[in-house]
């Protein structure tokens, strides 16, 4: 080879460097798009927003299992709470190979739990419940906000939501140390649900506080609150680990979060809470409340209601819900999320909490002589981002959090100087092994797949959407008048035009055959026989719902409900959705899920049986 | 009056790929987005063009570009089909010409020589993704397969 490149060759190279960039590029634009497409599904929720009031329930079964559960909540006298969180009666057999732990919490102690959990082993109930006792006799003890400074040059890491992400944990201890003196973290929030080890997390970080109570500071998220955990996860994930102990521990951990601080303060100067601010925030307001009262940011005048009322409307935060100054405070800072305009306006996505602008930044930052906002609460494909002029920073530690490769955690270590320095990292092996190309496409086909099922479930909406523009009723209808009116319906503010060709096959001259783009849509699994196809739609549009339903009917937590149960359920629904579904229709329903005909119905099987074909799968 | 309805269809398509990255509403996208924009509306301009075409619309030196400026200077590209697609005829010849040995495969050496030292050159994090992409297991690089598996087709 000479030392010089020909002309052909630099023209050559030219070409295929423009060919890969252009490629690239559509990659990043469509890594985009997906990105859109999981935020705007998470946050404005998983159905509509029904909105009407509750009517009156009577001769309801479901009540008195509810109460069932949660009668023991009515215990508040500490004497009592000591008797309950009693473990000594429950012994460890010699079979038992996890880790033996003796109390009070060593850094060995602890780390043994921490290779256990790297092992997938699984600590035995009995050190479980005696963990937590330990962990709530010294939370009591804490105050709402923690105090923290940076003298002897120590720095600090910060962490975000883990969402029970183990893997991402044990990155960061790996990366960064564990938690000592030497090493002092902040964990701020969202440690429960939606991942698998939600538990496991949650025992790490408080086998660390109770080792190193000075060192390592937890501030409650919007998830540390037994109610979002129902529909969320973790409460699925306890009953399913601990099948006897698992109510207890999850009685006694609703506890424990009322007793998480609120919010972590370092050198006077930096303010890390998990959700936010709102216009109205004072901090000395915040250090004065009881905040061990503030058991669910759902608390009801009646639980009873509140709960079903929760358990059917999508809404987190209802209407009935009576707000003091003091709970507006906590939900405030647990539930806001930054916006960039001015103003502070209430948070109607999320059900609690307001948006606030940079404005409002200012003043509260001012007021308390403070000068950076540390939050979490919301996924960033970094890690981190910036907002405000850089006085907020939102830092988020679950990576691959919607799907794999969909996006990087990160923590923040910060020194004296209080300048945040980014760590950033994927957890999981294959995901660093994925191409680009391989990473989005996977993130993409699990975006475009939630999103064929918003669209299934607004299909009678479509329809008569589509109608509109097309008054001779030729079935078709142009590609503009199909994506504005798609997002009249949805209203998710996605870019339709660029998310067409995922999602329409069927175009021509620029029309699309809408009629035929619903019937595709409407593929499912040729599993079920039912005489009545809209209660199909009902059934998706509160997916989620009817899992938790069944999952609290479920007492023996054995998996399956009778059909008896099944039919109740159903007509509980159907009753607060004013939809009329006959009897003989459900009946249909339930003989066609019992797939293997035993007169039960498994939950996962009927959940499953409602999934949407993928598709792309098949192209 | 199809000429309108034509153009309505263009700044449409234009404003929609603008939006995924307008992160604030308010009709703007980071400079450094642009690159991204205007590929992905199937256009394929090399460094040098896009940066004369940012020259033409950035806020004066902001970083930033405004929808205002940025959808008449598209769509005068896309209407007069300012940077082309390669066709895949013209990328196998160009691999070809790279191909000295005529193996009809490259070793990540090779490409990698070209990429990062002629032309328009490769960042290392560009030229690592492009091995990554289009090595196969025997870690060569077999053109004719990566072409014809990884030519996007145009929109209609």
């Amino acid at each position: 080879m000479g030392c010089g490149m020909g002309k052909s060759e630099v023209r050559a190279a030219l070409l295929i460097q423009r060919w890969y960039r252009q490629y690239v590029a559509r990659l990043e634009m469509r890594r985009r798009c997906t990105w859109n497409i999981f935020q705007s599904i998470e946050y404005a929720g998983e159905q509509d927003q029904i909105k009407r009031p509750l009517p009156s329930i009577s001769g309801f079964h479901a009540g008195s299992l509810i109460s069932h559960i949660f009668r023991v909540n009515e215990i508040c006298r500490d004497a009592e709470w000591e008797r309950y969180f009693c473990y000594e009666s429950i012994e460890v057999p010699d079979s038992y190979t996890g880790p033996r732990l003796t109390f009070p919490m060593t850094f060995c102690g602890v780390s043994k739990v921490v290779q256990a959990f790297k092992h997938k082993q699984q600590l035995h109930a009995r050190y479980v419940l005696q963990l937590l006792r330990e962990t709530w006799r010294l939370l009591r003890i804490l105050t709402n906000i923690s105090h923290v400074s940076t003298c002897h040059t120590k720095e600090i890491t910060i962490c975000g939501d883990l969402h029970g992400h183990l893997e991402d944990l044990l990155l960061i201890f790996y990366k960064n140390g564990l938690p000592s003196s030497e090493k002092p973290y902040v964990f701020n929030g969202d440690f429960v649900d939606r991942g698998k080890n939600s538990l496991e997390i949650l025992l790490i970080l408080f086998g660390f506080l109770l080792v190193y109570p000075n060192d390592v500071h937890l501030n409650r998220g919007n998830h540390e609150d037994h109610i979002v955990n129902l529909r969320y996860g973790f409460t699925k994930e306890v009953l399913g680990k601990y099948r006897v102990h698992g109510k207890k521990i999850l009685n006694l951990l609703q506890k424990i979060f009322s007793w998480l601080p609120l919010a972590t303060v370092i050198d006077h100067k930096v303010l890390i809470v998990h959700g936010g601010i709102s216009a109205t925030t004072d901090l000395n307001a915040i250090a004065r409340v009881d905040r061990h009262k503030y058991v669910s940011a759902l608390r009801p005048p009646n639980m009873l209601m509140q709960y079903v009322y929760y358990i059917i409307y999508t809404s987190p935060l209802s209407s009935v819900l009576t707000m003091t100054d003091s709970s507006t405070q906590i939900v405030d800072v647990l539930w806001s999320d930054p916006m960039p305009q001015n103003g502070c306006i209430p948070n109607e996505v999320r059900g609690g909490g307001c948006y606030w602008g940079p404005d409002v930044t200012e003043e509260v930052l001012g007021r308390h002589n403070l000068q950076l906002l540390i939050r979490s609460h919301e996924c960033k494909q970094d890690g981190y981002e910036f907002c405000h002029n850089r006085r907020v920073l939102t830092i988020f530690s679950a990576s691959n959090y919607y799907e794999m490769g969909s996006n990087r955690g990160a923590y923040i270590r910060m020194g004296p100087d209080l300048v945040p320095h980014f760590i950033q990292y994927q957890a999981s092996q294959a995901c660093r092994e994925l191409t680009l190309r391989q990473s989005v496409g996977w993130t993409e086909r699990s975006a475009l797949r939630a999103l064929r099922e918003q669209l299934f479930v607004h299909k009678s909406d479509l329809i008569s959407a589509f109608q509109e523009f097309d008054p001779n009723n030729t079935g078709k209808i142009s590609l503009s008048h199909w994506a504005s009116a798609t997002e009249s319906v949805l209203k998710l503010g996605l870019p339709w035009r660029v998310l067409r060709p995922q999602l329409v096959s069927s175009t021509q001259y620029g029309m699309v055959d809408y009629q035929m783009w619903i019937r595709e849509l409407s593929i499912t699994e040729p599993k079920l026989q039912i005489s009545d196809t809209s209660i199909l739609e009902t059934m998706y549009k509160n997916h989620s719902n009817l899992e938790t339903i069944f999952r609290v009917i479920d007492t023996d937590h054995s998996g399956s409900i009778s059909f008896e149960e099944f039919r109740q359920t159903w007509r509980l629904l159907c009753s607060h959705l004013k939809t009329e579904i006959s009897d003989e229709a459900i009946a249909d329903l339930a003989h066609s899920i019992d797939f293997n005909k035993d007169g039960s119905i498994d939950i996962n099987e009927f959940m499953e049986a409602f999934r949407l074909v993928d598709l792309s799968a098949h192209a | 009056m199809a000429g309108r309805k034509q153009s309505a269809d263009v700044h449409q398509k234009i404003r929609a790929a603008f939006d995924a990255f307008d992160y604030e509403a308010n009709s703007t996208v980071d400079v450094r987005e642009i690159g991204t924009i205007i590929y992905s509306l199937g256009c394929f301009p090399s460094q040098k063009d896009l940066h004369d075409f940012i020259a033409k619309v950035e806020e004066d030196h902001t970083g930033y570009i405004h929808l205002d400026k940025f959808l008449p200077a598209m769509t005068k590209v896309l209407q007069e089909h300012k940077f082309p697609p390669i066709s895949e005829d013209l990328l196998l010849q160009a691999f070809e010409a790279l191909d000295k040995e005529k193996k009809d495969y490259l070793d990540p050496e090779e490409l990698t020589k070209y990429m990062t030292q002629e032309g328009e050159p490769f960042t290392q994090e560009e030229m690592e993704e492009m091995l990554t992409a289009l090595a196969d297991h025997r870690n060569q690089i077999h053109y004719k397969d990566v072409v014809s598996q990884m030519t996007i087709k145009p929109d209609k």
